[in-house]
């Protein structure tokens, strides 16, 4: 009795928000498997609300599912003694292994710049890089070419307008998720946006896991490299022993 | 069928894998060659990291080499004292080459080196078996045997620590083998490779060993050396695909089988010639690579090299 009340205070203490994001998803955690070959994750849900439809601006919808992020090198390469060899290297602080945007508009139209810049939304912003070695003058190009590489290999998407969003209450979009998945916590982010500013946001996670044999290998070979070097030798050794033992029994008959 | 390779971190097709290992086995049942030389660069094309295809092929070349081996321990053409110390050089070389491997690797120079090297070697060995096999094809036409002559004593037999090897008929120097094992481990820890194709004619025509036991001794020192490799970069550098190594080990066996009776009915020059030209072919790809201007100039590596 006492626990509900003090429930409830906390429930009324809260600010009320106009709009809340009721949230769905085809699946809360996404496992990869030996036969893994990307997957489709399908992300939906509603907008409460305790008044009616603002007839102000349109609500827009936001969806962002980020990867673990991870620091990296990138490298360019040169022409030096008439062969292209990597030269110069910028470190990325950190850089997330997928980002997928889905909105249901015009990202630029829906996201104001000032706004971007405090929720760190679209795809530059997701990267944190800090300095370039003196060397490199053109830092930025580095960047660029991890947006780029990583694009072409649908690791980063920005899918504009791929949410439909019904009556401004009802959202619903599908994210595809690449074969070359790094397995980690995704933080999927749902926000609302009207005129460009950020109304309401929602977050969850996704568990996307190596499972059963890749799980089991995969661990092996961080935790105990030397056990997992022993067995895949003798595997081979025991492989290589078998087939020709099994093909004397074949040529003597 | 997609496989997932749980170390390599990419989805392939499973029987591009299966017939890969098998085209190569095919071609080194048929030629009495370990295959690696040409399975590690196959691997790159397909889109494996070099650095794991070359923990992952040293890996399957132990398996291949046993079986190999089991047949020369029947036939007792494996000089034991000669591989051991063939052995201690391959060793001493395998950490070198690992050691070398994963320096470069934090440069970000690694698929370089690894590049490189299979275009010098690819070049060198290609050109001179297509030069040999053309000799041989206008030899056997002429048939006009030529008696190969028996090495004088040479700065070889100068040389201090000598020993005695009974199985091989020799009392020489153990410098020269160890350096020929130690430049062979090297070879197996950056190339991915047994490197029988280096050992075999220096066996022959530095150490002066006599044919019958070269292929045997070889073998034998080439299962631990790419052993060996298999577990530095294993526990180094993490890169050795146990999945991947088996659907090659799988296919490489069978094709072996096929690939020697195939061997046995048709002409060696000729067929020589053919793997000579692949192996050209290979080198040229990758040397293409080397040269011309790629189309994207960056790349993602991971960090902590400077």
């Amino acid at each position: 009795m006492f626990l509900r009340a003090i429930l409830l205070l906390l429930i009324t203490a809260l600010p009320l928000k106009a709009e809340e994001v009721v949230l769905g998803m085809s699946s809360d955690t996404i496992s990869i498997t030996t036969s893994f070959d990307g997957s489709e994750l399908l992300v939906f849900g509603a907008v409460k609300r305790e008044e009616p439809i603002s007839s102000e601006d349109n609500l827009e919808v936001i969806i962002a599912v980020q990867g673990p992020k991870e620091p990296l090198t990138l490298r360019r390469k040169e022409k030096k003694f008439g062969i292209w060899i990597n030269a110069d290297a910028v470190e990325i602080d950190l850089a997330p292994s997928f980002y997928a945007i889905s909105t249901s508009g015009p990202f630029n139209e829906i996201l104001s710049e000032v706004e971007d810049l405090r929720h760190k939304v679209s795809i530059p912003r997701a990267i944190r890089s800090v300095g370039a070695p003196m060397t490199v003058t053109d830092s930025q190009s580095f960047t660029d070419a991890l947006i780029r590489i990583r694009t072409n290999n649908e690791l980063y998407q920005l899918n504009e307008n791929a949410v439909s969003f019904d009556q401004q209450t009802l959202f619903r979009t599908s994210i595809a998720l690449p074969s070359d998945l790094t397995e980690g916590d995704y933080k999927t982010r749902i926000l609302l946006t009207r005129s460009g500013k950020v109304v309401s946001s929602f977050e969850t996670e996704l568990d996307v896991r190596k499972v059963g044999l890749e799980k089991f290998l995969f661990d092996l070979s961080r935790q105990q490299p030397l056990v997992y070097g022993i067995l895949s030798l003798t595997i081979a050794i025991l492989a290589g022993w078998g087939a020709s033992a099994i093909f004397q029994v074949f040529r003597r008959q | 069928m997609h496989i997932y390779l749980p170390i390599a971190e990419v989805s392939v097709n499973a029987f591009v894998l299966l017939g890969l290992g098998g085209l190569v086995g095919v071609l080194s049942g048929m030629f009495g060659v370990g295959g690696g030389f040409l399975m590690t660069p196959l691997l790159f094309f397909i889109g494996i990291p070099p650095a794991v295809a070359v923990a992952t092929e040293a890996n399957q070349i132990v398996a291949s080499s046993f079986s190999g081996v089991l047949a020369h321990f029947k036939r007792k053409t494996v000089d034991f004292k000669m591989g051991s110390i063939l052995l201690i050089g391959g060793l001493i070389g395998a950490a070198l080459g690992v050691w070398l491997f994963n320096y470069l690797k934090s440069m970000g120079q690694v698929d370089l080196l690894v590049k490189l090297c299979y275009v010098v070697f690819l070049g060198i060995i290609g050109s001179l078996m297509f030069v040999e096999s053309l000799n041989a094809i206008r030899r056997s036409k002429k048939s006009t045997a030529t008696a190969s002559k028996r090495r004088d004593r040479t700065w070889i037999h100068a040389l201090p620590f000598k020993m005695r090897f009974r199985t091989s008929g020799l009392y020489i120097s153990i410098i020269p083998p160890i350096m020929v094992g130690l430049f062979v481990g090297v070879l197996a820890a950056i190339m991915g490779v047994g490197g029988g194709f280096v050992m075999v004619p220096a066996m022959i025509y530095i150490l002066g060993m006599p044919t019958k036991v070269v292929i045997g001794t070889s073998l034998f020192q080439i299962i631990f050396v790419t052993g060996f490799t298999t577990l530095l970069h294993a526990t180094t550098n993490y890169t050795v695909d146990m999945a991947l190594a088996v659907l090659l080990l799988v296919g490489g066996v069978i094709g072996a089988q096929i690939g020697a009776r195939i061997g046995v009915h048709l002409k060696a020059e000729q067929l020589r010639i053919l793997l000579a030209i692949m192996v050209m072919g290979v080198c040229f790809k990758l040397a293409l690579d080397l040269l011309l201007m790629p189309s994207e100039l960056y790349s993602i590596g991971a960090a902590g090299g400077h």
